[in-house]
């Protein structure tokens, strides 16, 4: 189908739901509907278009319609020795652009690289109007006008339907190593933060039952160096990358079973959790899944006094779920979530109660 | 533009009352209210617009900044946010019916935390400070602005601002984790945090580039970096601007991000030359400046692949710094650009273009065009690896005609990054000065939900009102055409 055609079908659809008080429900391949709050609103595909709208490798950018399969776009780029640099997690074989950047998830490198809203150079976007507005653009400094299309990122389809996003793209490392140790949770918690504190060339962490897996990126001298001062031995290269991978797909075996997965964010400094349950550190420490059934106002209580919060990733009790997979907001920063909401979405057509119950 | 046209809520209170009401809150030494005084906060790094504000506030902790802003906001009168007054644009330029407040006060480091590799700081903390706080944990706070020795970490974070580095380590949205923010109504909001990816919108990002509009920010934590153990810079010249352009392009294809990648053209290093005897090649058309650090091994490494690229790109001499002396004396021309600037013209003007890289040879071009016809030279130095241009355009305000010649030579160079696919700023924001162009950059649906935007932080509109977005009544009086794309209404035009 041709673009302006689409989104003209796109525009009915929002002009004569906001019309009849209907909602709608902008969706790609599905891969992330277990993600967030229950799914409400009549389905619509975002997938009408497909397609890289524009790639320079020398302008370090590309530009694809929201229905592209973000697993095109990453071959796209590696044939250009070029990458998504936060490695957003797909959670299926035909996830698309517009429901990672909905999502607003990173995978294992963000710890170095950044996450995705980092990357994020623009986005277009059809609003609860019906209207077509382009926010940012293709280079990678551009101060005028608000920052939107880093708001829309993580916004799980709240505040219009994306249609096209530019994102930044980085060359792949010269070289990468993994290295493997065996520590305890609080040892590799200290190693990890005094690494942390150097120059050196980490680019993912993680630690699961007493082994610590580091990755190393960049050119193979500093890799070597670094690799001397870290100590562990090495991973064999393609069982490594399988690694990173299963890791940032939840194919590990940590992530099988059915107790319900928290996703706990901390500061970089904090302790071990003093909670019950198998833990998997990520990114130094900063992210860490738990399996756990403890209570979850308990939890967010012991995570939010170490300055963190938590998200009811998977599973869990149907009644936590209803009271909110996210940390509840402030009354004052929730109060600026609904007039904005508002702003994009006067008739609250898009994806409601997704991210919270009052959006 | 001598004197700030902006759009004002009617006044509601005269100015007597304001300095009563305000003086029940802030203790006499934290008001400003004699003109004499009062003329220090008339403008800021845009000197062309001036304004007289009525009341100057300077609160030393958040709990004043919250009774100033409730009070105003009580009042209905307009405030103006001002860190250290070093902005380009005029986002702090008062409000003639309002009351400016400055961050001065509120310049305490509240901590540096090595092993987090975080600090917490005042907004008027200056940046530069940030970094020699960090420096004794082999830290440093990467967003470096040429005015680092001035600008406040509030107004960094106001206008998004760039450095030299930010190529490899991010710009200000990439480096601050959180801020307190202050909204005109006297709330305070925790926005971000210290740990990753804070639930809800992504509210941080909003913030940050927000030029003063949204609230005030009280508090910022910023994300610190190891310095690395070795920096070396590499100095080479070109007989022709389109082979400098492609050098760029050629480093960047090959899978290297340079810590920092510059441009000056001839005029330019001519201009430096005299004025910080770097021995820069005065023969070149363009000399580029492209910096590597990381350890010694991978900078070594780096510089080699940099040197080789260079070379094939057709540089007709080549450089490297063998010590840190001889580096900083690379770099020392570029950032003394906007001083020599000074030195050789009675004024000048700096814009702020960004375009595709690719671009950049035929901007250059089209730029020399302009600058023949308006009969103003001009000098170019550019952040080339992310495309963001700073033309100084000089001239002499004692000279009829020239301020104005001045300034439509600006607005075309403006135009022009837009239409090149490009924004009318990269990192010294809107403010007043650029406020027309965002008719230019935006159409009316995106302006209107801009406004949107700002009313859900700030629903009086008495946040430094009149800044950085158009009103939607200014472009159509304005007659701007929106160039939608990069695609001109009328191609076969020629522009310049
Ligand atoms: C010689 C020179 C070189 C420069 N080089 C660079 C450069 O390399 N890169 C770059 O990006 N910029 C550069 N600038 C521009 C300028 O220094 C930056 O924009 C800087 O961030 C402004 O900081 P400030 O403290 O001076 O802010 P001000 O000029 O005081 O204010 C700027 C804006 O921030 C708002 N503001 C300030 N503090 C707060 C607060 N606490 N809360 C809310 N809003 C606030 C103001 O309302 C205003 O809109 C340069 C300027 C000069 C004069």
């Amino acid at each position: 189908m041709m673009t302006t055609s689409f989104h003209a079908v796109l525009r009915e659809q929002v002009l004569d739901a906001a019309a009849r008080g209907g909602t709608l429900r902008p969706h790609g391949s599905g891969s992330k509907d277990f993600l967030a709050q229950a799914l409400a609103g009549t389905p619509l595909d975002m997938r009408g278009v497909q397609g890289v709208i524009a790639y320079e490798p020398s302008e370090l950018y590309i530009t694809a319609h929201a229905g592209t399969r973000i697993a095109d776009i990453e071959a796209l780029l590696a044939s250009h020795q070029q990458m998504l640099a936060f490695e957003p997690p797909h959670f299926g074989a035909s996830a698309t652009l517009g429901g990672v950047l909905a999502s607003g998830l990173s995978g294992p490198r963000r710890v170095a690289a950044g996450s995705l809203r980092d990357f994020v150079l623009g986005v277009s976007l059809m609003d609860g109007q019906g209207r077509v507005l382009r926010f940012g653009g293709q280079v990678m400094k551009n101060v005028a006008g608000f920052d939107v299309s880093r708001l829309i990122a993580g916004s799980f389809g709240t505040l219009g339907l994306v249609l096209d996003v530019t994102l930044k793209v980085l060359p792949v490392p010269q070289a990468e190593q993994t290295r493997v140790l065996e520590l305890d949770e609080t040892e590799a918690l200290v190693r990890l933060r005094e690494w942390g504190a150097q120059p050196l060339p980490l680019s993912a962490s993680a630690w699961h039952d007493g082994r610590l897996c580091v990755r190393l990126s960049g050119a193979q001298v500093a890799i070597d160096a670094a690799a001397r001062l870290i100590g562990g031995e090495a991973a064999d290269g393609c069982a490594a990358t399988g690694y990173w991978q299963s890791l940032r797909e939840h194919l590990q075996g940590f992530f099988a079973g059915d107790a319900p997965l928290w996703r706990v964010a901390l500061p970089p400094v904090a302790p071990r959790l003093p909670i019950d349950g198998d833990v998997l550190l990520e990114w130094h420490g900063m992210q860490r899944w738990l399996r756990s059934d403890a209570d979850a106002d308990a939890l967010r209580h012991v995570v939010s006094a170490l300055g963190g919060h938590a998200t009811l990733f998977r599973g869990g009790r149907a009644l936590d779920r209803e009271l909110g997979v996210f940390e509840p907001l402030a009354p004052e920063v929730m109060a600026v979530h609904r007039r904005l909401k508002q702003a994009f979405d006067p008739s609250g057509v898009f994806s409601p109660g997704r991210l919270y119950a009052e959006l | 533009m001598s004197t700030a046209t902006q759009a004002l809520p009617e006044s509601v209170t005269d100015t007597a009352t304001l300095i009563a009401e305000l003086a029940r809150e802030l203790p006499a030494d934290c008001l400003i209210t004699d003109t004499g005084r009062l003329r220090a906060y008339e403008c800021d790094g845009l000197m062309l617009m001036r304004e007289m504000p009525l009341v100057v506030a300077l609160p030393a902790t958040e709990a004043q900044v919250i009774a100033v802003l409730r009070t105003c906001h009580r009042l209905g009168v307009p405030v103006v946010p001002r860190g250290a007054g070093t902005g380009l644009s005029g986002g702090a330029t008062p409000h003639a019916q309002g009351v400016v407040l400055s961050t001065a006060r509120l310049n305490r480091i509240v901590s540096v935390d090595r092993l987090a590799q975080q600090a917490v700081v005042q907004p008027g903390v200056r940046n530069l400070a940030v970094s020699e706080a960090a420096a004794p944990h082999g830290l440093y706070y990467a967003p470096d602005p040429s005015s680092q020795i001035a600008c406040s970490i509030g107004g960094n974070v106001a206008e998004n601002s760039g450095g030299v580095h930010c190529l490899k380590y991010g710009l200000t949205v990439h480096n601050v984790l959180r801020v307190r923010l202050v909204s005109m109504a006297g709330e305070v909001m925790e926005i971000g945090s210290e740990a990753p990816d804070s639930p809800g919108y992504d509210l941080l990002a909003l913030t940050i580039g927000s030029e003063g509009l949204l609230g005030v920010v009280t508090e910022v934590t910023v994300k610190l970096v190891p310095k690395p153990r070795v920096a070396r810079c590499v100095l080479a010249a070109f007989d022709d601007i389109r082979r400098a352009g492609q050098a760029v392009a050629d480093v960047i294809a090959a899978g290297i991000i340079p810590a920092g990648l510059e441009m000056m053209d001839q005029a330019t290093t001519a201009a430096v030359e005299q004025f910080v005897h770097a021995g820069y090649p005065l023969d070149a058309t363009a000399i580029l400046l492209c910096e590597s650090d990381g350890t010694a091994e991978e900078v070594e490494d780096e510089i080699a692949r940099v040197r080789a690229l260079l070379d094939a790109a057709g540089a007709t001499e080549i450089r490297v710094s063998s010590d840190e002396a001889e580096r900083l004396r690379f770099w020392a021309g570029r950032k003394a650009a906007f001083p020599a600037a000074g030195r050789i013209s009675p004024d000048y003007y700096c814009m702020d273009g960004t375009i595709p890289r690719k671009r950049l040879a035929e901007m250059l071009e089209a730029m020399n065009a302009m600058s023949a016809r308006y009969g103003l030279r001009c000098l170019n130095v550019f952040h080339a690896g992310d495309g963001n241009l700073h033309p100084l355009i000089l001239f002499d305000s004692n000279v009829p005609d020239e301020l104005h010649r001045a300034e439509a030579f600006g607005v075309e160079i403006l135009e022009l990054s837009v239409a090149l696919g490009g924004t009318i700023t990269g990192e010294h924001g809107v403010g007043l000065e650029k406020i027309n162009q965002m008719c230019t950059q935006f159409a009316p649906d995106e302006l209107d939900m801009f406004h949107r935007v700002k009313a859900a932080f700030d629903p009086a509109g008495l946040m430094n009102p009149g800044k950085a977005v158009p009103t939607l009544h200014r472009c159509a009086e304005m007659g701007r055409m929106h160039v939608h794309h990069g695609e001109l209404p009328h191609p076969e035009l020629p522009r310049f």
